[in-house]
């Protein structure tokens, strides 16, 4: 009964999502304010329907409720709560239901929390996120409905697969596809504002924030992903420039740039017609990376059950939205004014550079992504495009953007100087020099990683030079620099922490050449060295798990004699799915990993293993994490609070150029 | 400066940002791309030895053999052609004998292959046979469905 009603749900939310997406544009067209002011509370009963629906389907899974197909083939009685919870979204069916979540609960935000944009532009803004939501609400509906019924129902499912069936899974997709999902938004309201024709400086304040939390989302999903492959796939790799990985991160390099791009159109009213097509690009490449990752054709450990119907679905979802809004895009911004002009060397000058680069540096590991499988396509040749690529046309064009980032922060608007900037960043150069010195001295190695660590503590250094050059002007009081740096915007905070954030995983990129691995054959007894530490393996057992039975490696880590951490590295074995899963044993160091895994048993009696150490690898994801923060700390930023700008309504409410 | 020359500027330095990226890549291209091949391809198409390549198949019965600590022997089979593969290192958990597999290395003869990584092809909805003939008895295994297989990374 649950079950049919989530389903029924589905379908109300669909009709929904049809008279939303129909009656606000229609009412915008007769310039009729009752009908283009049903757009927020549809968006809202849609939110409400879907959300029933999905909490239906997650009951379904906690209940093991084995008459319907996504169960059965996802879902085992014995599973532990917290996998039959994210189970719900580990398959197909249920992960594209959490992505029409994730898009009407986006709807809703907009409907609930920007009561001050103008009415027009939220009504066109709803109107063409519930055309979004209708197409894939559809698909689930015709090609992926996970309420399918058995009968009779078996006694016993099939179980999740194992290597899902980690905490990863709990967290990892639903960060991401807040992320994927959140730069609906901002493509929302970039066809909302060539539909209305405001495209001006308050709209980029409108659409900040919203491009704001998509990006954090998107940079701790992108980032939990990387850590969860990092302990799951016993590889001790973080990235491995699988296509699916590529997907997340052109979203996010398009979005990046959408971020800066926006800065320039709402401080200066230029580079309009760019962040429209950025938000376009942003949300366009978020649906490539759906279409790649669901239509199975790729093959990986993301791809589900693939069925050709589907990714004939979502292709054409792909050429519409897109094809649709370049359209609408060609049609609409001619129409546009140039706004405030800039010279070369300026703030703008220098955010149009970063955007320049981050859109290379995207179309770089857009090719490197497609290209293989055009090739297969119209060739039936199969190649396969792998890091070499990626670190010779990726690397050097991201490179600059590094280099010039916190140069950058420092120039002024319209006119910069850039002496100037290079004279105040001279401290940070010398930080990056005393730093790649130091480790050098102790570390040795390779040039690559001396080089790295130079940049990234350059880069975290100057990251701070401006918001420090705004508080300590002259020899000033203790109190009088804290309450400069409390006064100063959180944006400016938030900027800061984001670079440097950047600046923080680059210097645990960097020390990944530091690493020491030894793969050898464990037994109870060995001693192995793995830089300052040593492994100790006391002893090796079967053990018994809810739905596995797993081999574990009982390890001790030692410094100079003294036990610092035990360590249990396990490979697990699923009856059900006749699967064997990884479990790393890994503990954090100061910032360095000691990661042990092992890969197999021998007829002996002994297990090979991999024995790690991994100097700063903790910094690649905590970096990842200062990003995330400085987005916050620019979100809370009053200037740009979501449902604020009430002050600007002055501003909006005037026609557009 | 005009706004004229400003443009110019703006359109000057896109051309050379995207020309530098598009040379890199056209570059990387020439030398970093492994073309892949099942063993009856491989044997057609014949590239030179030292070519470096992804050979895919399944492995065939029987033929694993271990040499020593880590040395690694196998055949990687189509039905119809075989390739040799000599591998040194540790094998994916997924790994088995009948089972499909993706190997990366160096051609070193015609039939011979050396391979520096080893990557198993799994079956992600493997499933006990007498699981798979409950199901199919209520119409949920459907034998026609495209069976999905995975890379494992």
């Amino acid at each position: 009964m649950i079950v049919e009603a989530g389903h029924y749900a589905l379908v109300l939310a669909l009709a929904l999502a049809v008279a939303q997406a129909v009656v606000p544009l229609w009412g915008l067209r007769r310039g009729d304010p009752a009908l283009m002011a049903t757009a927020a509370p549809t968006a809202i009963a849609q939110f409400a329907l879907v959300a029933i629906s999905f909490i239906a389907l997650s009951w379904a899974h906690v209940a093991s409720d084995f008459s319907l197909t996504n169960v059965i083939e996802n879902s085992h009685s014995a599973k532990p709560l917290i996998y039959k919870i994210s189970g719900v979204w580990g398959n197909h069916e249920g992960s594209m239901l959490l992505w029409v979540l994730i898009l009407v609960v986006f709807g809703a935000m907009v409907a609930a929390f920007s009561r001050a944009m103008p009415d027009d532009l939220r009504a066109a803004t709803l109107a063409v996120q519930a055309w979004i939501s209708g197409a894939f609400i559809l698909f689930i509906l015709m090609t992926s409905n996970p309420f399918a019924r058995v009968f009779p129902a078996p006694i016993e499912g099939r179980d999740l697969n194992p290597v899902l069936q980690d905490i990863g899974l709990a967290i990892h997709p639903p960060l991401l596809y807040f992320g994927y999902v959140g730069f609906s938004i901002t493509f929302s309201f970039a066809a909302g504002a060539l539909i209305c024709g405001r495209i001006d400086a308050a709209w980029a304040r409108f659409v900040r924030p919203w491009t704001l939390l998509a990006w954090m989302f998107l940079t701790l999903g992108i980032a939990m992903g990387s850590y969860w492959a990092y302990y799951t796939l016993g590889w001790g790799g973080f990235w491995f420039w699988d296509p699916v990985e590529n997907a997340s991160l052109m979203p996010w390099l398009a979005g990046t740039a959408l971020l800066h791009s926006a800065t320039v159109m709402e401080k200066r009213d230029a580079l309009k017609v760019w962040t429209i097509f950025l938000a376009i690009l942003a949300f366009s490449l978020s649906l490539l990376g759906t279409f790649l990752v669901r239509s199975g054709v790729l093959t990986s450990v993301h791809s589900f059950a693939s069925d050709p119907q589907r990714g004939v679905f979502i292709l054409m979802i792909l050429v519409f939205f897109i094809g649709g809004s370049l359209a609408l895009f060609a049609w609409r911004a001619p129409e546009l004014k140039p706004g405030g002009i800039f010279a070369p060397v300026s703030r703008e000058g220098s955010l149009v550079l970063n955007n320049l680069l981050l859109t290379a540096s995207c179309a770089t590991v857009f090719v490197g992504t497609l290209y293989p499988l055009a090739l297969e396509a119209f060739t039936a040749e199969k190649i396969s495009v792998g890091a070499p690529f990626f670190n010779l046309t990726f690397g050097p064009v991201f490179l600059p953007i590094l280099l010039l980032m916190p140069a950058a922060q420092l120039l002024a608007w319209k006119r910069g100087d850039l002496l100037g900037a290079a004279q105040r960043l001279t401290f940070a150069a010398a930080a990056g020099f005393v730093v790649a010195l130091v480790l050098g001295a102790i570390h040795g190695g390779p040039v690559l990683s001396i080089v790295g660590v130079m940049i990234a503590a350059y880069l975290v250094v100057g990251s701070f030079v401006e918001v420090f050059g705004r508080i300590f002007t002259r020899a000033i009081s203790v109190s009088t620099a804290w309450s400069r740096a409390v006064g100063l915007p959180r944006s400016a905070w938030g900027a800061a922490f984001a670079h440097a954030g950047v600046g923080v995983s680059l210097f645990g990129l960097a020390a990944t050449g530091w690493g020491v691995e030894e793969v050898l054959s464990l037994r109870a007894g060995d001693v192995v060295k793995a830089g300052p530490y040593e492994v100790a393996v006391m002893s090796t057992q079967t053990l018994p798990g809810p739905n596995y039975r797993a081999t574990v490696a009982r390890t001790l880590v030692r410094s100079n004699g003294a036990v610092v951490a035990t360590l249990d590295p396990a490979r697990r074995f699923y009856p059900t799915r006749q699967m064997t899963t990884t479990e790393a044993g890994i503990v954090t160091l100061g910032l360095g990993q000691i990661y042990v895994s092992l890969s197999g048993e021998n007829a002996d009696g002994s297990l090979d293993g991999r024995v790690y150490w991994k100097p700063f690898v903790s910094l690649i994801w905590m970096g990842a994490l200062i990003m995330a923060f400085g987005g916050l700390l620019s979100l809370s930023d009053r200037r740009l609070r979501i449902g604020v700008a009430r002050r600007a309504r002055g501003v909006a409410a005037q026609p557009a150029e | 400066m005009t706004r004229k020359g400003r443009r110019l500027t703006l359109i000057a330095s896109a051309l050379g940002v995207l020309g530098v990226a598009a040379a890199l890549m056209a570059f990387a291209f020439r030398d970093n791309i492994v073309f892949f091949y099942g063993p009856s391809e491989l044997a057609e198409k014949a590239p030179a030895p030292g070519a470096r390549l992804r050979i895919g198949g399944l492995v065939k019965e029987g033929s694993v053999k271990r040499v020593g600590d880590r040395n690694i022997s196998f055949v990687v089979t189509d039905t119809k052609k075989d390739v040799s593969v000599a591998y040194a290192g540790q094998l994916p958990d997924l790994f088995r004998e009948g089972q499909g597999v993706v190997a990366e290395g160096v051609l070193v003869g015609p039939g011979q292959f050396r391979a520096d990584s080893v990557l198993a092809k799994h079956d992600e909805t493997y499933m006990p046979r007498d699981v798979a003939d409950a199901l199919k008895k209520q119409g949920v295994w459907n034998e026609n469905k495209p069976q999905p297989a995975g890379d494992k990374k």
